[in-house]
C-alpha cells in the first residue's frame, strides 16, 4: 500500500467544494429564460378527478401554462414502468395498473400530481396553483396491508383483483413440511417491518431544457443512475431517442435508493420544457419528498423455525405481505422477492426454507428499494427469530448462532444464493470481545441496582451486493443487465481521467476510485480525475445502488486498467528496446527487470499520442474501455451487538455501546468505509427506535414533515465502535464486497433484541418509541 | 417589493425583493450564494444555517427584510482566501461529510457552538447542540469528532492571534 493506494485512509478530493459551499446541486443551476414548475397534488388518497378549472390561474401574474394529466396522456408520454417481472405461484405474471405521470382520471395516493403550473418565478407558480380548481369525487381508500386484502376492501386497480400484485414463493414447501414434522422445537414469530421515508437531505429536483433546432433535451436531475434514467425516458416514456437526450446528475445530496427511480416530476419537466419552449425547473420541498419519494420496507410477516433436539435448525417457513403503495415503482417488485427471500438463510445452515410473499396495493405512496432493500427485512426477521429461539430454548443467543453458522464455502443455500466466502465465527467473536460480552451479566446486575433495565442484543447479518450476473438476474425477471463500464483515458501528459457508469452521491468515488489507479500505476491521486454523472461524457453505466460501485464499478476500472497497462507496456518495451514480458510497472515507471532502464508513464503517454515511434501496426492513443459483468453477488457479512438501558419509568432507551464487526473483503479507504458503516447504522437504529411513516385508515399521511417523522439526530445516537474481519471476495479482481448498506441491514435487529432482552417481553414492534416500550413493560 | 441593504461576507449589498422573500432565497437566488441549502420547510434540518451578526440562524426562518442592516456570513465567507476555516479543515480531516448537502449548515452551526462553549465542549454537549441540524449520511459520528477537533484548532488559532 502506498500513501494513496489501496488501504490508505486518504482524505477526500471532493470535500473542498462541499466545505466551501461550491458544490453544484441541481437546484443551484440556473438557465437563461428558466421557468418554474409547481405541481397540484391530490389531497385525497383515492378519488376520481372530475374536472380541472385553470381559468383563474391562467390570469395570474407570470403564469405561462397549466398542464394536466389529460394532456400528458394525449401527448403519448408513456406510463411509468416497473422493470422487474415477477411470476406468481400459479404461473401468472404480476398484475399491474397503469401509472401516468399526472393522473388523468383517478388519483390513488395523497400527493399524486394531477396538474402542473409553469410560471416565471417559483412564487408565481405556487400562487397560481392555489387558483386552480380541481373537482374530486372521493372514493373509499385503504392504507393497511391486511385491510387491503380483505374481501370487500376498496379496489385500486381493475387489473389487480383483491389488490394483489402477485402471490410469489421460493423454496421447497414439501421439504420444509418434512423438516417441521421432525422438529423437537418450533419457534414462531410475527412481526412488522415499519415503513420508512428515505429523506436524502437534498430534495429531488429537475431542470429540463429543450433545444427545438436540434430537437434535443437536456435534463439535470437528482439521480443515482443518469444512464438508466435516459434509457427509461427514451425507451418507455417517449421523451426523445437516447442520442437526443442528455441526462446530467451533478452533485447529488444523498440517495439511499430514493433517487434510483425516474419520477413523474422529471418526466413532466422534460415534457413541459418542450410545451412552453423554455427551460423548466422543479425543486421539491420536504413535504413533497414525504408524499412522493418512494418509501421503503413496510412488511408484515409470520415466521416459524424448526429445531432438532440439539438446537440445530431444520427448517424455516416465512409468509410475508409487502405493501407496494398505489403503483408499482421501478424496481419495487424485486425488493420483497429476489432481494429478500433469497437472504432468508442468513449466516446459518438451514436445510429447508419456504417463503411466500404477497405483494399488495394500498392507497399510499409507492414503495421501492431503500438502503438495503429487502435484505434489512430478511435480516431483521431472521435475527429476531434467532434471539427469540435462544430465549425459548434457554440457550445463549451467541451460542445458538455459532452452533448453526455456515463454516464451509462455497455454500449453496436453499434459496438461490451461493455464498462464496466468509468467516462468521470471526466477526461474532470480534464483536463479543469489543463489547465485553462475558462481562454483561455483571453490568446488568449493577444497572438493576440503579433502577435501570439493561439489555444486550446481537444481530448477525449477511447481504448480497453487487447484484449480478446480468444473465442470472435476467433469468429472474430483471429488465436490465447489472454490469458496469469504465473508460480510462491517459492524457498525453500522463494525467488520467476515469469515466465510470457509477454515480457518487456521498460514496466518495472521486477519492477511492483514484486510489485504485494510484495503487496500480503509481500516479498521485491529484493527477487522476473521476468523471461520472453525465450521459454525454460516459457512454453507459448502471449507476450506484445495492453497494455495487466498488464491487462492480471498481472491478470494471481494474479491467480497463489492465488493457491500458498492456498497451503501455508494449510502447515502453519498444522505446526501451526490451521484451514486453520484461517490463514491470512500479511507482509510475515502466522498468526493464534486471536493468536500470526505465521510462515514466507521462513519456509513454506522450509517445502514444505523438505516434512518432510506436510498434508496427499499433494505433495511436492510450484509452481503453471495459464492460465488467460479475460472476456472482458479493456477500458482505458481520456481527453487531448493542447494549442499552431502558428506564422503566419512562420507557426511554439510552445506548451504552454499539459495536460492529464487518467483513467487507479488502478495504480501499478505511476512513470512507467507516463513514459508510456509521451512516448505515444510523438508519438501522433510526428504523428501530424513531422512524415510521404512518397513515390513517383513510390513507392520509400523518407523518409528512420533519415535525412528525422522527429523523435520527446527533443526540439520539451513540458513537460507534467498529472493526473489521476480512475474507477476500474471490469473485472480483479487487477482493471487495461493498459496504454501503451493511449498517442499515444489521442494526435494527440488534437494537430490538437488546430492548426486548432488557424488558423481558418479546412483543415489541419498531419504532420502539418510549410509549411502546413503556407499554411493553407495564402492559 | 422592498430594497434590503445588508452586508454579506463582508460586502455591502442592496437587493430588491418581494416582501415575503426569505433570507435563504435572497442568498441563493439574488446573490447566487448557493452554498446555503434548503433541506426542509419546517425549520428542522439546519441546511440553511448562516451567521447573522455572528450568531447561527436558520435563514429559512428569517425574512430578508429582517436581516436588513445586519452582517451575514455564509459558508462561502469563512475561509481566508485559500486557507480553510479550522472547522472546514476539521470536517475534511475527520470525514465529517459524505454527500455534502447538510455540510454548510453543519459547519456554520458548529462554529457557533464552539464560539459559545469555547474549550468546555464534550461529546454529549456537541450532540445536544447539534440537534437543530439533520444529516442522513454520516450517523453524526464523524461530525461530532470534527467539531471536537475544530474546537481545539480554533482555540489554538485564537491564542495565536
Amino acid at each position: 500500500m502506498g500513501i494513496e493506494g489501496i488501504g490508505a485512509s486518504v482524505v477526500r478530493k471532493e470535500d473542498r467544494r462541499f466545505i466551501t459551499g461550491k458544490g453544484r446541486y441541481v437546484d443551484d443551476i440556473k438557465l437563461v429564460g428558466m421557468t418554474y414548475a409547481h405541481f397540484i397534488r391530490s389531497p385525497h388518497a383515492h378519488a376520481k378527478v372530475k374536472g380541472i378549472d385553470s381559468g383563474e390561474a391562467l390570469k395570474k401574474p407570470g403564469v405561462i401554462a397549466v398542464l394536466t394529466g389529460q394532456e400528458i396522456v394525449a401527448d403519448k408520454v408513456g406510463n411509468l414502468i416497473c422493470g422487474w417481472a415477477i411470476t406468481s405461484k400459479d404461473g401468472s405474471p404480476m398484475k399491474m395498473g397503469a401509472w401516468p405521470a399526472m393522473a388523468p382520471e383517478t388519483v390513488r395516493f395523497v400527493g399524486q400530481a394531477v396538474a402542473v403550473v409553469i410560471a416565471e418565478t417559483k412564487n408565481q407558480a405556487r400562487d397560481a396553483a392555489e387558483a386552480v380548481v380541481v373537482e374530486y369525487e372521493e372514493l373509499p381508500a385503504v392504507a393497511d396491508i391486511r385491510a387491503a386484502i380483505k374481501p370487500g376492501a376498496p379496489q385500486l386497480h381493475p387489473e389487480a383483483p383483491g389488490n394483489v400484485v402477485y402471490d410469489w414463493h421460493l423454496g421447497d414447501e414439501a421439504a420444509v413440511k418434512d423438516a417441521f414434522s421432525k422438529a423437537a422445537n418450533v419457534v414462531t414469530l410475527e412481526l412488522t417491518n415499519n415503513r420508512l421515508v428515505p429523506n436524502a437531505m437534498e430534495p429531488r429536483s429537475a431542470v429540463a431544457q429543450y433545444d427545438d433546432a436540434e430537437e434535443h433535451f437536456t435534463l439535470y436531475t437528482t439521480s443515482q443512475n443518469p444512464h438508466v434514467a435516459r434509457l427509461v425516458l427514451s425507451a418507455f416514456y417517449n421523451i426523445a431517442p437516447e442520442h437526443k437526450l442528455r441526462v446530467i446528475a451533478p452533485d447529488v445530496g444523498g440517495g439511499f435508493g430514493s433517487k434510483i427511480y425516474i419520477y413523474p416530476e422529471e418526466m413532466v419537466a422534460l415534457w413541459a420544457s418542450k410545451k412552453v419552449s423554455r427551460p423548466v425547473k422543479w425543486t421539491g420541498d420536504r413535504s413533497e419528498a414525504f408524499l412522493t419519494d418512494a418509501h421503503g420496507r413496510d412488511h408484515v410477516s409470520k415466521a416459524e423455525m424448526a429445531f432438532d433436539k440439539d438446537n440445530k435448525i431444520l427448517g424455516l417457513r416465512v409468509k410475508t405481505h409487502a405493501n407496494f403503495g398505489a403503483y408499482m415503482s421501478l424496481f419495487s417488485s424485486a425488493v420483497p422477492t429476489y432481494l429478500y427471500a433469497t437472504l432468508l438463510s442468513g449466516q446459518y445452515v438451514i436445510p429447508a426454507i419456504y417463503a411466500e410473499v404477497m405483494g399488495v396495493y394500498t392507497n399510499t405512496t409507492p414503495v421501492d428499494a431503500y438502503r438495503g432493500a429487502g435484505r434489512p427485512e430478511a435480516s431483521y426477521l431472521l435475527e429476531r427469530m434467532m434471539e427469540t429461539a435462544a430465549r425459548q430454548l434457554k440457550v445463549d443467543p451467541t451460542e445458538l448462532r455459532k452452533k448453526n453458522f455456515i463454516t464451509q464455502f462455497p455454500y449453496q443455500t436453499p434459496v438461490i444464493m451461493t455464498y462464496d466466502t466468509g468467516d462468521f465465527h470471526a466477526s461474532i467473536d470480534a464483536a463479543m470481545k469489543a463489547i465485553d460480552y462475558a462481562g454483561f451479566p455483571a453490568r446488568k446486575a449493577k444497572a438493576k441496582a440503579d433502577g435501570k433495565l439493561r439489555g444486550i442484543g446481537v444481530s448477525c447479518y449477511i447481504e448480497a451486493c453487487g447484484i449480478a450476473p446480468s444473465k442470472a438476474v435476467g433469468s429472474l425477471g430483471a429488465g436490465v443487465g447489472l454490469w458496469e463500464s469504465a473508460e480510462i483515458r491517459v492524457n498525453p501528459v500522463g494525467t488520467i481521467e476515469v469515466l465510470t457508469g457509477t454515480h457518487s452521491h456521498g460514496q466518495s468515488h472521486e477519492t477511492t476510485f483514484c486510489q485504485i489507479i494510484a495503487e496500480r500505476l503509481g500516479v498521485p491521486i491529484s493527477q487522476v480525475s473521476i468523471v461520472h454523472g453525465d450521459t454525454d461524457k460516459v457512454q453507459f453505466g448502471m449507476g450506484t445502488y445495492g453497494s455495487r460501485s466498488i464491487a462492480v464499478g471498481g472491478a470494471a476500472i481494474v479491467k480497463a486498467m489492465e488493457k491500458v497497462e498492456a498497451k503501455a507496456k508494449k510502447i515502453a518495451a519498444h522505446a526501451l528496446e526490451a521484451s514486453e514480458n520484461d517490463i514491470v510497472i512500479k511507482n509510475g515507471e515502466f522498468k526493464v527487470t534486471g536493468t536500470d532502464k526505465s521510462i515514466a508513464l507521462p513519456m509513454v503517454a506522450l509517445a502514444a499520442y505523438t505516434a512518432h515511434n510506436l510498434p508496427d501496426g499499433m494505433e495511436p492513443g492510450l484509452k481503453e474501455t471495459a464492460f465488467y459483468d460479475p460472476t456472482n453477488f458479493t456477500f458482505p457479512a458481520g456481527a453487531y451487538i448493542c447494549e442499552l438501558e431502558v428506564d422503566p419509568a419512562t420507557g426511554k432507551t439510552t445506548f451504552v455501546n454499539f459495536v460492529a464487526a464487518d467483513d467487507f473483503g479488502r478495504l480501499i479507504n478505511p476512513m470512507v468505509v467507516a463513514g459508510q458503516v456509521h451512516g448505515g447504522l444510523a438508519q438501522g437504529i433510526g428504523q428501530a427506535l424513531l422512524e415510521g411513516a404512518v397513515y390513517d385508515s383513510n390513507g392520509q399521511p400523518v407523518t409528512a414533515s420533519f415535525m412528525d417523522y422522527t429523523m435520527p439526530r446527533a443526540d439520539d445516537l451513540p458513537s460507534f465502535q467498529i472493526s473489521h474481519t476480512t475474507t477476500l471476495c474471490p469473485g472480483n479482481p479487487l477482493g471487495v464486497k461493498g459496504c454501503g448498506e451493511a449498517g442499515a441491514i444489521g442494526a435494527s435487529a440488534a437494537v430490538i433484541n437488546a430492548i426486548t432482552d432488557a424488558i423481558g417481553n418479546n412483543k415489541l414492534e419498531m419504532p420502539a418509541m418510549p410509549d411502546r416500550v413503556w407499554h411493553a413493560i407495564h402492559g | 417589493m422592498s430594497t434590503v441593504k445588508l452586508t454579506v461576507n463582508g460586502k455591502a449589498v442592496s437587493v430588491d425583493v418581494e416582501d415575503r422573500t426569505l433570507l435563504v432565497h435572497l442568498l441563493r437566488e439574488n446573490l447566487n450564494l448557493t452554498g446555503t441549502h434548503v433541506g426542509c420547510d419546517t425549520s428542522q434540518c439546519g441546511a440553511c444555517i448562516v451567521h447573522i451578526d455572528g450568531r447561527a440562524v436558520k435563514s429559512c426562518t428569517v425574512l430578508a427584510g429582517q436581516a436588513a442592516g445586519s452582517n451575514v456570513t455564509t459558508i462561502e465567507g469563512i475561509a481566508k482566501g485559500d486557507e480553510l476555516h479550522p472547522m472546514q479543515a476539521a470536517f475534511r480531516d475527520n470525514h465529517g461529510l459524505q454527500c455534502g448537502y447538510c455540510t454548510p449548515g453543519m459547519i456554520m452551526s458548529a462554529i457557533d457552538i464552539v464560539n459559545r462553549f469555547g474549550g468546555q465542549l464534550d461529546e454529549a454537549t456537541v450532540r445536544h447542540e447539534l440537534e437543530g441540524n439533520i444529516c442522513r449520511c454520516t450517523g453524526y459520528h464523524n461530525i461530532v469528532k470534527a467539531v471536537l477537533d475544530a474546537a481545539g484548532r480554533m482555540k489554538v488559532a485564537q491564542a495565536a492571534e
